[in-house]
């Protein structure tokens, strides 16, 4: 997964913020800076779950709180899956 | 309580035939009607096919991104009508009032019905894993007050209430109550909308949405051939605002009192006792320390059903005697928006109270003369009083009056 894949994914789960601009450098930043609460990161995390018919454990996807941190995630458990 | 006056300094709405108070209350006047087929999704297999239809509403325009994904189309009304009546009090984030003094008291009915529905059907055709988490709370009566509160920081008292269509007018007794408590401002209404294919059959599974197929029949407030109500959408928010409070900040406009409130519930089928609509508005009169003839014009409820419009005329008749009072019903041109209906007349009485004339029931075009009933029809009607009574029942026995007076 990469970062414009997951840019399209927060942004058809949960839409973005007026005031962030997603299309910049955001890998570190939190995604609470960037607008996104948990519910946000929840529903994303499931559309993640369905389009790479992989299992995020929940905590695993709380602890991950930059998009640098769950890309990492992401794509680990990806390589794994393949 | 105490002396404290609960005034109305701003108005949304959101209906079928205007989007904003000020163009709601100009298609009023001119009788544009907002009823016609419903064209959400397609109905040739329903028994009824007309419907207050809001067409021209589109929520992205209306608010951020962040809330698309989690809103039904409902709760984007009730953000919307929320902003437009702020909005027109001057309320933004320089208004200086503190975010645990202005709560947020909401009605709707039906819920979010099409948000629902969505999530239902991927349920059983995708499965569980596809079913969004915001059907947590998207589906849910209290969700109005929650957006409404998060949005505009609004921290103080709240509640959601639900009394089917009298639940609008419960909402904004209680705004006023808040107020008389020592809030300084509420933000109080009630929407609704339930126009997809579950929501409109669970509005037909109720029996009494008119069959009809012309839109200028299918609705008859009061009529001899009232045949049923056309399903609406939509609703208005108001702010409630302690009067001292108002005149400090030097709000822009003050539009009435709801000078008196009251809630009445019918008792059980078969006892014999009468509907409680006559007491709920008499007690609200008395609340606002009025007689009859002091009231203008009665916005009814309007059922248009027979048995209930000759119950809702007894009542009024008895209290103004006949022909005792003008009487209109200008949800005949939008259809009953339930939790959204109660807001809008309010939203109308105090534009007919400000510009000295009272809205004409369209449609009707003949009432029983058993009912002994003033209808206002044909033409707009001058105004020759300070004060308006706004009548709402909801279904299985709820009744609302509200009485507004100018300031």
């Amino acid at each position: 997964m990469t970062l414009d894949d997951l840019r399209g994914t927060l942004i058809a789960c949960a839409g973005e913020e007026d005031s962030v601009e997603l299309s910049g450098d955001i890998l570190d930043m939190t995604f609470e800076d960037l607008g996104y609460d948990s519910l946000a990161l929840m529903e994303s995390a499931a559309k993640i779950e369905r389009d790479h018919g992989i299992s995020l454990p929940e905590e695993a996807v709380a602890e991950a709180d930059t998009p640098r941190a769950l890309l990492a995630l992401v794509n680990g458990l990806t390589a794994t899956a393949a | 309580m105490s002396s404290r006056r609960a005034v109305i300094t701003g108005l949304g709405v959101v209906a079928p035939n205007g989007l904003g108070a000020e163009e709601y209350w100009k298609a009023l006047l001119a009788g544009e009607s907002g009823i016609a087929e419903l064209s959400r999704f397609d109905t040739s297999r329903y028994s009824a096919r007309l419907a207050g239809e809001i067409r021209d509403f589109d929520g992205a325009e209306h608010l951020p991104s962040r809330l698309m994904p989690q809103t039904d189309i409902s709760t984007r009304y009730a953000l919307a009508a929320a902003d437009w009546a702020l909005a027109d009090a001057g309320i933004d984030a320089g208004a200086g009032i503190d975010d645990y003094d202005m709560g947020v008291i909401t009605s709707t009915s039906q819920g979010g019905f099409d948000f629902t529905h969505r999530e239902f059907h991927k349920l059983w055709s995708q499965g569980p894993e596809y079913v969004s988490v915001y059907e947590s709370f998207a589906w849910f009566y209290a969700v109005n007050t929650g957006q409404i509160s998060i949005r505009n920081g609004m921290r103080g008292p709240s509640a959601a209430l639900v009394g089917e269509q009298a639940g609008g007018l419960d909402a904004i007794g209680h705004a006023r109550r808040t107020v008389r408590r020592g809030t300084r401002l509420v933000l109080s209404g009630g929407v609704d909308s339930a126009f997809d294919p579950w929501g409109w059959s669970a509005q037909l599974a109720g029996g009494r949405v008119s069959t009809a197929d012309d839109p200028e029949r299918a609705y008859l407030p009061f009529d001899g051939a009232a045949c049923g109500h056309v399903p609406g959408e939509g609703g208005a928010m108001l702010v409630v605002e302690d009067a001292e409070s108002a005149r400090e900040r030097g709000a822009p406009r003050t539009y009435g009192e709801i000078a008196g409130y009251a809630a009445t519930f019918d008792p059980s089928p078969g006892t014999g006792r009468p509907p409680g609509l006559r007491r709920a508005a008499e007690l609200a009169l008395a609340d606002a320390q009025l007689t009859p003839s002091a009231i203008g014009a009665v916005f009814a409820d309007a059922a248009g059903i027979p048995a209930f419009d000759a119950a809702e005329a007894q009542a009024v008749r008895e209290i103004f005697g006949p022909y005792g009072v003008p009487v209109t019903a200008p949800k005949a041109l939008t259809g009953r928006m339930y939790a959204g209906g109660g807001p809008a007349d309010i939203a109308a009485a105090l534009f007919a109270l400000r510009d000295r004339v009272i809205p004409a029931t369209a449609h009707t075009t003949s009432v029983p003369d058993s009912y002994g009933l003033d209808l206002v029809l044909g033409e707009p009607r001058p105004v020759r009083a300070d004060a308006v009574l706004v009548l709402a029942r909801g279904r299985h026995g709820f009744n609302a009056a509200v009485v507004l007076t100018t300031v």
